[in-house]
């Protein structure tokens, strides 16, 4: 019987030749992944469970990587940080990146295929919506509750439906105006935010082997914005080349069968497409930029695991080189590696950094920042009846702070044109 | 488990996302400290525009103003119900003001695992669009054998979707009672 990549990455995890979709199957998992909103609870659920003492099933596959709230003053979020030190000391666990100290990483799935945790074939699971984006790499991530997770921790394990694929397929070159976000809030506004929901998104074609991982990972991000169990693209030579450059562990390379079954096939020219935003409050509210230009902002954000990548800020770097922004723009590193990078990565002789504080950017410490909000004092925080143009993934009322505040989910390019005239702007006008 | 589920309906719209059920600046509380999960209860659904909450009439807030439980236990959506981020803190805010049941056109993956594989409440699906004939406040009673859901005040009966594959976790009470009972946990 022929296979989707998805299966035959989850038949490997339950020691099968072949998985059939809509069955449920017991998982090994390679690695569990958590972060500090849902690491403590995590842990108290398995001392709950398998009883204080009990120690988890492999220390080296647990990686815990704090990024949600980490510079701000609330008093329970520190504590977080403190419970997760705490057990992950108790556990011994040498894959946690501890805050304050030169461990720290930053946003977990970004740090994640930094350290050479994403290895093609693999399953990963972990306690953020967002664990997809790694489905990049050629492998399984999914997104799943503190419950699973604890289960996870003691016996490395978990069941999972074998999920059906859809796939997207996107043919010719990649305009310079586009970036991966343009193509998925593209599909976004196709499928729906239930559109995916419990199969995986499969995304090949020219346009899509033809980007760098870290705009492949937004593509595999936003799966879950469609609902999807995991966003997956095969292995290529950009992708061997990078995990190589990460680790030397061993890894396993699947593909598709060419008579494997799916759900649906969708083909985009990626030379014929547009600029596109989010409108509030919905991540499938898709509008063109033409049809929305002259919206007036009073933000601009360019940040997340989303948007928050060296590859992001290249793109925003172009634009907003000797130019200068009109309206607050905050700069947010995803992690610490792409925070350095933006120092020493050069754009028409200047650095990254140089270009966004020319323009008059405000660059923030890596983390997740305002991209869910979080505590009052987070940098970018949206507030009243802010309007704001931003690189994140979420614009549900109130994903960045107030209520009343109005999100445009955009591409890097878009955002930066949008900041230079406080309006929502067409990056052709720059470029 | 018990074999009925009554109480009062809320009724709510399609897309109601993780950040609606419980606000991110609220996940910073302790999920297990008694004092502190009480607030869970106290901001369950409050992320939702207040035109929105408690259908058909809307500003109907989920839980009243000084109160950290809810007057109603079952709650009605339209499609994709639990949306967004992973947070388990949201079908356990949900637990904590006191919902059974949640009946759905359709859910998020996540959610609906949280739901189960947690033990918090039951995610019931529906083909039919209740949240178009239930109101807020009328009285409903869930036939777990049977799978359906009858509304007491306007006397109609309609199907539930059967559970299914995860009916043996939601009947044992959540995944570690299941894997337990079935000898899952000892193999680590
Ligand atoms: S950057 Fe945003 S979407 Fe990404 S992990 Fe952090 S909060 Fe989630």
């Amino acid at each position: 019987m022929e296979q989707t990549i998805t299966q035959k990455i989850l038949a490997r995890a339950a020691n099968r030749k072949f998985v059939n979709t809509g069955e449920n199957v017991w998982l090994n998992v390679d690695v569990l992944l958590t972060h500090d909103v849902c690491g403590p609870p995590t842990f108290d659920i398995f001392n709950q469970e398998f009883g204080e003492g009990a120690r988890v099933w492999d220390p080296e596959k647990v990686v815990v990587l704090p990024d949600h709230y980490i510079f701000t003053a609330n008093e329970h979020a520190h504590r977080n940080i403190d419970l997760l030190r705490k057990f992950a000391k108790e556990q011994n666990l040498p894959n946690y990146y501890d805050v304050g100290t030169d461990r720290y990483r930053g946003v977990c799935h970004v740090a994640l295929a930094e350290e050479g945790f994403n290895l093609p074939g693999t399953v990963l699971f972990g306690t953020d919506s967002h664990t997809c984006t790694s489905g990049a790499f050629g492998m399984f991530g999914s997104g799943i509750g503190n419950t699973d997770a604890a289960f996870i921790l003691g016996t490395g394990k978990l069941w999972e439906k074998v999920p059906e694929s859809m796939l997207f397929t996107f043919d010719g070159e990649m305009p310079e105006y586009l970036s991966a976000k343009d193509l998925i809030l593209q599909i976004l506004g196709d499928i729906g935010t239930d559109g995916a929901t419990y199969r995986a998104m499969e995304f090949n074609g020219e346009a899509i082997h033809s980007l760098p991982m870290e705009e492949r990972m937004t593509l595999t991000n936003m799966a879950i914005e469609g609902g999807g169990m995991n966003g997956i693209i095969a292995v290529d030579e950009i992708t061997e080349a990078f995990v190589k450059s990460k680790t030397s562990k061993p890894y396993e390379i699947f593909t598709s069968d060419p008579g494997a079954a799916y759900f649906s096939k969708t083909r985009y020219n990626a030379s014929e497409m547009e600029p596109v935003v989010a409108k509030p409050h919905s991540p499938d509210n898709r509008a063109t930029v033409q049809s929305m230009k002259g919206t007036k902002i009073t933000k601009s954000y360019i940040g997340s695991c989303t948007g928050g990548k060296l590859a992001d800020f290249k793109l925003a770097a172009k634009i907003l080189s000797g130019q200068r922004v009109s309206v607050p723009t905050n700069i947010v590193p995803a992690t610490v590696k792409v925070a350095r990078d933006l120092e020493t990565e050069l754009y028409n002789g200047k650095s990254l950094k140089s270009i966004f504080e020319d323009a008059g950017c405000s660059i923030a410490l890596p983390s997740c920042a305002a991209c869910l909000g979080g505590p009052t004092d987070t940098v970018g925080r949206s507030v009243d009846r802010d309007v704001v143009v931003s690189t994140t993934n979420r614009n549900f009322p109130g994903r960045m702070g107030s209520k009343q505040a109005e999100v445009y989910l955009a591409s890097p390019l878009t955002a930066a044109a949008s900041a230079i005239t406080g309006k929502l702007t067409d990056p052709r006008n720059y470029l | 488990m018990e074999s009925i589920i009554q109480g009062k309906a809320f009724v709510l719209g399609r897309n109601i996302d993780t950040d609606q059920i419980i606000p991110a600046e609220h996940l910073v509380y302790s999920l297990s400290d008694p004092e502190e999960v009480k607030l869970y209860g106290k901001f369950a659904l409050s992320g939702v525009p207040l035109a929105q909450s408690g259908l058909p009439a809307g500003n109907i807030p989920f839980v009243q103003e000084g109160s950290f439980a809810s007057d109603y236990t079952i709650i009605i959506a339209g499609q994709n119900f639990g949306c967004g981020s992973s947070r388990e803190h949201a079908p356990f805010a949900l637990q904590v003001a006191g919902v059974k049941a949640i009946i759905a056109e359709s859910y998020a993956r996540i959610f609906y695992r949280n739901c189960v594989d947690g033990g918090f409440v039951i995610p019931y699906e529906t083909a039919i669009q209740l949240a178009e004939t239930v109101k807020t406040g009328d009285e409903l009673k869930i036939d777990i054998k049977a799978n359906t859901v009858e509304n007491l005040t306007s006397g109609e009966t309609y199907q539930l979707n059967a559970l299914g594959d995860v009916f043996n976790i939601v009947e044992a009470g959540g995944i570690f009672a299941y894997a337990r009972k079935e000898n899952l946990m000892a193999q680590s």
